[in-house]
């Protein structure tokens, strides 16, 4: 089994932004390159390639990517899942070479959104004369008259059903989240939004789905990530220049949601993250107080708060507890999203879930520059789709 | 807060136009309108939509039956921004049904503001015009309402109209 592990031996991210000027691919292949550059290695070297991209995904991304960095013959697996679609990527990787069927491969995640606004609220024409449609025969859109389905909306009310089950968590807690990732931000030259707000501008900024406001909401934008994965035996083969940087992934696992009665209804973001953290804890023999750092998965700020307990970063039921004591603050107990966050970092769908491999990667071997977390040894990213999937990864600084 | 509002018992006194449910599991042919539910022969999971196995226990027979038009709030957000055509702000809010089952819907007849909401609250189905196609046919929705009426604004009714 040892000999099977896979570890991470180049990262590379774009800055997350928007990029007019550029295409998906372009950005796509700056992430391959600078990740094949960070790694030693080349096109040639690579047993298999993933890309992961939600936009154009019908689009062979892969292959488009392939005739700009690299046509070699390799399977190449083009995958969505969501807002895990990166990490799902990964996954594909990681999974080729624990088969033994790849020593070595690339992974990518790649977006362009743009300025797209609240995503799914595009005007759509309701029928002329109403005529039920679907499984659930509905004749005109129900988004907005039964209830919300669109994102702020859906994180809000994952938010606001832990605040009624648990004491001290409101508005002020949900914000104070997002008060941090911008605050993380500023050390952050690869985020998109590089700007601190106190706590008083984000509770009043403009309200989105109560009670996430404007600046408790990622953005959308454009970027790539990209990771080389290599086996733990190719590791040991090549020159220590490489082996000294290359992180070892302990954990990576992959969930879906497990049936449950509000799950119906309501897709449930607690389930399949605690079960996810519960595998990947058990793989790795990493205890939640051992992590130097976290990146989860802060699309909405709500998203961020609930995590902290899923994750097992607090004790349970003691989320709003963890953000009043700083515990999620660069220099608190756990730091949580030094990055930004996507909240600020970005959150350029596809590109995502291999971005916090990236940041999480660069604080292990010591290179995150003013944001670095000192002497960070183990980290674990986070990333959640919704419909759902969710992707736990947990990264050692380890010699080999 | 006096009546049910349009839909549950004044359907068949519409003399122009016909109404139709805005989803299929809403059922407007008795005199209370009432939720049905595809719930699992095997295990009694419920569901709105037609399933092809349980998502549960993987049983393939189904049977219809209505669910309980009370319920108590389980979560809720305001929504300030949404797409166009619908009107915000407005309350979104996840209802567990009493006996069982759980809908999302909008929260009628309170204001749209966080003290006014709780989670915990109950609730009783209500029915609503949501839009009216080139045909006069009306789609009605349903919604939830406070059962304890704290006063609450405007009296009358809260069709709101399309």
């Amino acid at each position: 089994m040892a000999e099977r592990d896979v570890w991470i031996l180049g990262a590379s991210m774009t800055r997350f932004g928007r990029y007019p000027d550029k295409d998906l691919i372009d950005l796509g292949a700056e992430a391959a390159l600078a990740a094949l550059d960070d790694a030693g290695v080349g096109m040639a070297d690579m047993d298999v390639l993933a890309a992961g991209n939600l936009a154009e995904a019908s689009s062979g991304v892969g292959q488009r990517l392939q005739k700009q960095i690299g046509q070699t013959g390799i399977p190449v697996y083009n995958v969505a899942n969501a807002c895990a679609t990166g990490a799902t990527a990964v996954r594909c990787v990681y999974l080729a070479i624990r088969a033994g069927e790849a020593e070595m491969g690339l992974a990518v995640g790649l977006e362009k959104m743009g300025k797209a606004g609240l995503l799914g609220a595009a005007a759509r024409a309701d029928r002329k004369v109403f005529t039920p449609s679907g499984r659930y025969g509905a004749v005109m859109s129900v988004e907005g008259r039964l209830g919300t389905t669109l994102m702020p909306g859906v994180f809000a009310q994952a938010g606001l059903e832990y605040a009624g089950q648990h004491d001290g968590v409101g508005f002020e807690q949900f914000a104070k989240v997002a008060e941090k990732n911008h605050a993380h931000s500023t050390l952050n030259p690869l985020a998109q939004y590089q700007k601190a707000f106190s706590l008083e501008e984000v509770m009043h900024a403009d309200m989105v789905a109560y009670p996430n406001t404007l600046l408790m909401c990622c953005p959308t934008g454009d970027g790539a990530a990209a990771v080389v994965l290599v086996s733990e035996e190719r590791l040991r083969t090549l020159p220590d220049e490489q082996r000294r940087r290359a992180v070892r992934i302990a954990a990576s696992v992959m969930t879906s949601d497990p049936w449950t009665e509000h799950d119906q209804v309501q897709p449930d973001v607690n389930t399949l993250t605690r079960e996810a953290a519960r595998q990947a804890y058990e793989t790795s023999g990493v205890d939640p107080r051992d992590l130097d750092l976290v990146e989860l998965h802060d699309c909405f700020a709500t998203a961020e708060l609930i995590h902290y307990d899923n994750l097992g970063l607090c004790a349970p039921g003691e989320a709003g507890k963890f953000i009043d004591e700083r515990g999620p603050w660069r220099d608190g107990a756990i730091p949580v999203n030094v990055s930004g966050g996507l909240i600020s970092k970005g959150h350029p769908l596809g590109a995502t879930g291999v971005a916090n491999l990236y940041e999480v990667a660069t604080h292990l071997r010591g290179e995150a520059g003013d944001r670095q977390i000192p002497d960070a040894k183990v980290g674990l990213t986070h990333v959640i789709g919704l419909g759902s999937a969710c992707a736990v990864h947990v990264l050692e600084r380890a010699r080999i | 807060m006096a009546g049910p509002g349009p839909g549950a018992g004044t359907l068949g006194s519409r003399s122009v136009g016909a109404q139709v449910p805005i989803v299929d599991y809403l059922d407007l042919d008795g005199a209370q309108a009432r939720l049905l539910a595809w719930c699992c022969d095997a295990c009694g999971a419920c569901y709105f939509d037609r399933r092809n196995a349980c998502a549960r226990c993987f049983g393939r027979s189904f049977s219809r039956r209505p669910l309980a038009t009370t319920g108590t709030v389980r979560t809720f957000t305001i929504v300030h921004r949404a797409a166009p055509g619908v009107e915000v702000p407005y309350v979104s809010v996840v209802v567990d049904l009493d006996g069982g089952g759980a809908v999302k819907a909008n929260l009628r007849d309170v204001e749209a503001d966080p003290a006014a909401v709780r989670v915990g609250m109950p609730v009783r189905l209500v029915t609503w015009v949501a839009g009216v196609d080139d045909e006069g046919t009306e789609a009605v929705a349903f919604g939830f309402a406070p059962v304890a009426d704290t006063a609450g604004a405007g009296g009358g009714g809260d069709d709101g109209g399309a």
